[in-house]
């Protein structure tokens, strides 16, 4: 288990690599950058004292250098004018529009991205993991074909369109805005037991609307999965001998079935990732995502590149997580990966 | 099988009695005089035979037809798409017609009867005063002014796709009045023509998109599938990566990077191709492990043996094999991509203006103002949501017929 966990890890390494390297040559991909763009509208206006600022700051973050270089400083494997600082130092970089450095300006947010990213994954599993044993066992029920409609719904309805729609529905039946992540009165205010709870009213309904499509198709999935494996003469031979009908199927067929239900959860990630920046972005909630869509519009490299990584290792660090669980429940896992070396 | 192979079955062993020679003693039992065929068993009745014969594709439509929502939805997509053709007829009003005095008009409804009298469709004449308290535009029916829909009748001139000047409409509103079905939005313009129009971009991104991307996923999985080894491996890590990134700040930071200065047409190109360039991995994924798959078959290691060069093999055996399979999973990724550019349009990040399509439509029901007090702007969700769910029915429905020998 150790040597397949190391081995999973340094598998991750080379990912991360080419991804960090991918996302910074997005980023550069537009003509000129934040500064020039600054520094041609300041010397329209003509003042050169702000020029000299935005020159400065230019060579200071290595703007004047070439792309490759510029990639090497944000990484942190090529000294910049303050020597090696960069991602790998724990340096997120400058944010050019707010003037300040990007963990200043997102620290709050990468903690609720954090927090409703999991709140999403959890709210998967706990809805999905009872509808999907239940539509199984009871196949063709009634419950059975409402969960399934639900379900065609649910994967069918784009998750913004979803808030959108719940935004005018609660505004219409109950006069409020979902909006938001806090009650306005705790905006600044330190973490308290109170801000903690306003942050998990306001959850909610954006952690319902992101989870929606993706707990739809697990419930799809898992339905599928078990009842394959219901078919099988194991399940016949234990209920011939007359093992309790829940204790059977807890100990067999379900325990099968959870393999598919682990591994999908990795690759469900990149999608709830996906949802909730653009329902962040609708509901105006305080995650990277606006943040984010902002950054790429005004051409803010550093902070625009710094999210996207956030996000992607995210997205890894969740799949690594999947994996690795997949191998505690699933012996032939371990045992195979083990054994191909 | 059937009854009447049964009954064959019966004579067996009497056979040898029916053909005995004078010389022979009498059996003690009755024998059939009738011709004896062993075949008689095996013989199929027209339909079974029908059946046997028929074509894969013939099967494949044969179950496909018994799956009644997949038929309905794909009847749906079939309107959808023949609309079209035919946007600039079939919408009211042109694309860019504006009408001052209905700004943010809400949507006028079609009646039949007056005072117990029927006139056919019409809708009410409106009238218009502003609320000067909270400034809100304020309209009325105003019940004396019955303005009569007209069909088949000459109104806004328009390019026929941007050919042929004409101005044939399917239905107009009455001379001198309006007809907003779906009102209006903030420049007056109707919000019913401006779906229609939005239609032929919004599904048509979601083709340029799926044909890229089969494209490139049957060609890289392709490759990866038949030659193995290490370009196999390069491929799968390749897919892996992208497989990891979340899609949608990626498309974020690629259309992002899109030249300002592009035309409208150019940047609709632009964004089929990323949307059409980061989708091909899950469709690459399919095709090898189905090549995989059908490489281990009895009838390709038939094939091989009989003498079949590599490309024949593939052409001929391999490909007919899992075409009805890539077909169903390409129909299930469409709605993904019509959803892409629909969310990046909404985020303004898409298509711009004066492209229309649903998102660029829905880009101005962003906010919670809209949402209260003008939510008939946000009625393109509906379109949306058919055809996303249409094609995921179709999709399923294709992906259980493409297997039509289980």
């Amino acid at each position: 288990m150790f040597l397949y966990t190391v081995r999973r890890i340094l598998i991750m390494l080379p990912t991360l690599l080419v991804i960090s390297f991918a996302t910074f040559m997005i980023i550069r991909l537009p003509q000129g950058d934040y500064l020039t763009n600054e520094i041609t509208e300041l010397q329209a206006q003509g003042e050169s004292g702000a020029i000299a600022k935005a020159e400065f700051l230019r060579h200071e973050f290595g703007l004047d250098r070439p792309t490759a270089v510029q990639y090497a400083m944000w990484l942190g494997v090529w000294p910049g004018p303050q020597g090696l600082s960069g991602l790998l130092q724990g340096n997120l970089g400058w944010s050019f529009e707010f003037n300040r450095p990007v963990t200043a300006v997102v620290g709050g947010q990468i903690g609720l991205s954090l927090a409703l990213n999991l709140a999403v994954v959890l709210f998967t599993w706990i809805v999905a993991f009872p509808i999907g044993v239940y539509s199984a066992t009871r196949q063709y029920s009634l419950g059975d074909y409402g969960f399934t409609f639900l379900g065609y719904v649910g994967l069918a309805t784009p998750n913004f369109l979803l808030a959108l729609v719940m935004l005018f529905l609660f505004n219409r039946w109950f006069g409020l805005s979902i909006g938001g992540l806090m009650d306005p009165r705790y905006m600044d205010a330190a973490l308290s037991y109170g801000k903690a709870v306003s942050i998990a009213e306001h959850m909610i309904i954006p952690v319902f609307i992101i989870g929606t499509s993706g707990t739809a198709a697990m419930i799809r999935r898992l339905r599928a999965n078990l009842l394959d494996e219901l078919q099988k003469q194991y399940v016949t031979t234990a209920r011939a001998k007359g093992l309790p009908s829940l204790r059977l199927l807890i100990k067999y067929p379900v325990r099968m079935a959870l393999n598919p239900f682990v591994a999908d959860i990795g690759h469900m990630l990149p999608h709830i990732i996906s949802g909730s920046v653009i329902v962040s972005s609708v509901l105006s909630l305080p995650t990277v995502g606006p943040v984010l869509l902002h950054a790429l519009q005004s051409q803010d490299q550093y902070l625009a590149g710094s999210l996207l990584m956030f996000l992607a290792v995210l997205t890894v660090i969740g799949t690594l997580i999947s994996d690795l669980l997949l191998a505690v429940l699933d012996p032939r896992i371990r045992l195979r990966a083990g054994a191909a070396r | 099988m059937s009854g009447e192979g049964l009954g064959g079955g019966t004579l067996t062993g009497a056979g040898a009695g029916a053909g005995a020679g004078a010389g022979d003693p009498p059996l003690s039992h009755w024998v059939s005089r009738d011709p004896f065929n062993p075949a008689e068993a095996e013989r199929m009745s027209p339909a079974q035979e029908r059946f046997y014969q028929a074509s894969q594709w013939q099967m494949m439509w044969w179950k496909f037809r018994r799956h009644r929502v997949a038929l309905a939805a794909a009847a749906l997509l079939g309107l959808f798409y023949a609309s079209i053709l035919i946007s600039e007829f079939l919408a009211p009003y042109a694309l860019t017609t504006r009408d001052p005095s209905h700004i943010y008009a809400p949507p006028q409804r079609v009646h039949f009867v007056q005072d117990g009298r029927l006139i056919g469709p019409f809708v009410y004449g409106e009238h218009y005063h502003l609320d000067i308290v909270r400034l809100q535009r304020i309209y009325t029916p105003d019940k004396t002014k019955i303005e009569r829909i007209r069909f088949f009748c000459h109104g806004d001139p328009y390019l026929f796709w941007g050919l042929v000047p004409a101005d044939r409409h399917l239905f107009c509103p009455a001379r001198g009045g309006t007809l907003y079905l779906l009102g209006t939005d903030r420049l007056g313009r109707d919000m019913l023509s401006r779906i229609l129009y939005g239609t032929r971009i919004s599904l048509t991104v979601g083709l340029v998109g799926i044909a890229i991307s089969f494209f490139l996923g049957i060609l890289l999985g392709g490759i990866s599938g038949y030659y193995g080894g290490w370009i196999d491996t390069v491929i799968q890590r390749l897919i892996e990566m992208m497989r990891s990134f979340p899609e949608l700040p990626l498309w974020m930071a690629l259309s992002a990077a899109l030249p300002i200065t592009w035309s409208p047409i150019l940047v609709y190109f632009g964004i089929t191709l990323i949307l059409g360039m980061l989708d091909w991995p899950g469709l690459a994924r399919a095709v090898r492990s189905k090549l995989l798959a059908l490489r281990e078959e009895d009838f390709c290691t038939a094939a091989r043996l009989m003498g079949a060069k590599p490309s024949r093999i593939i052409a001929r055996h391999l490909l007919p094999s899992f075409t009805s399979h890539i077909i169903a999973s390409a129909t299930l990724s469409i709605p993904s991509m019509i959803l892409g550019e629909t969310a990046l349009s909404f985020l303004g990040l898409g298509l711009r203006p004066p492209i229309t399509s649903w998102g660029v439509l829905l880009n101005e029901a962003q906010n919670i103002n809209v949402v209260a007090l003008y939510p008939w702007l946000m009625t393109p969700v509906i379109p949306v949501f058919l055809v996303v769910l249409a094609f995921n029915f179709l999709g399923d429905g294709l992906r259980d017929a493409a297997d039509p020998y289980e």
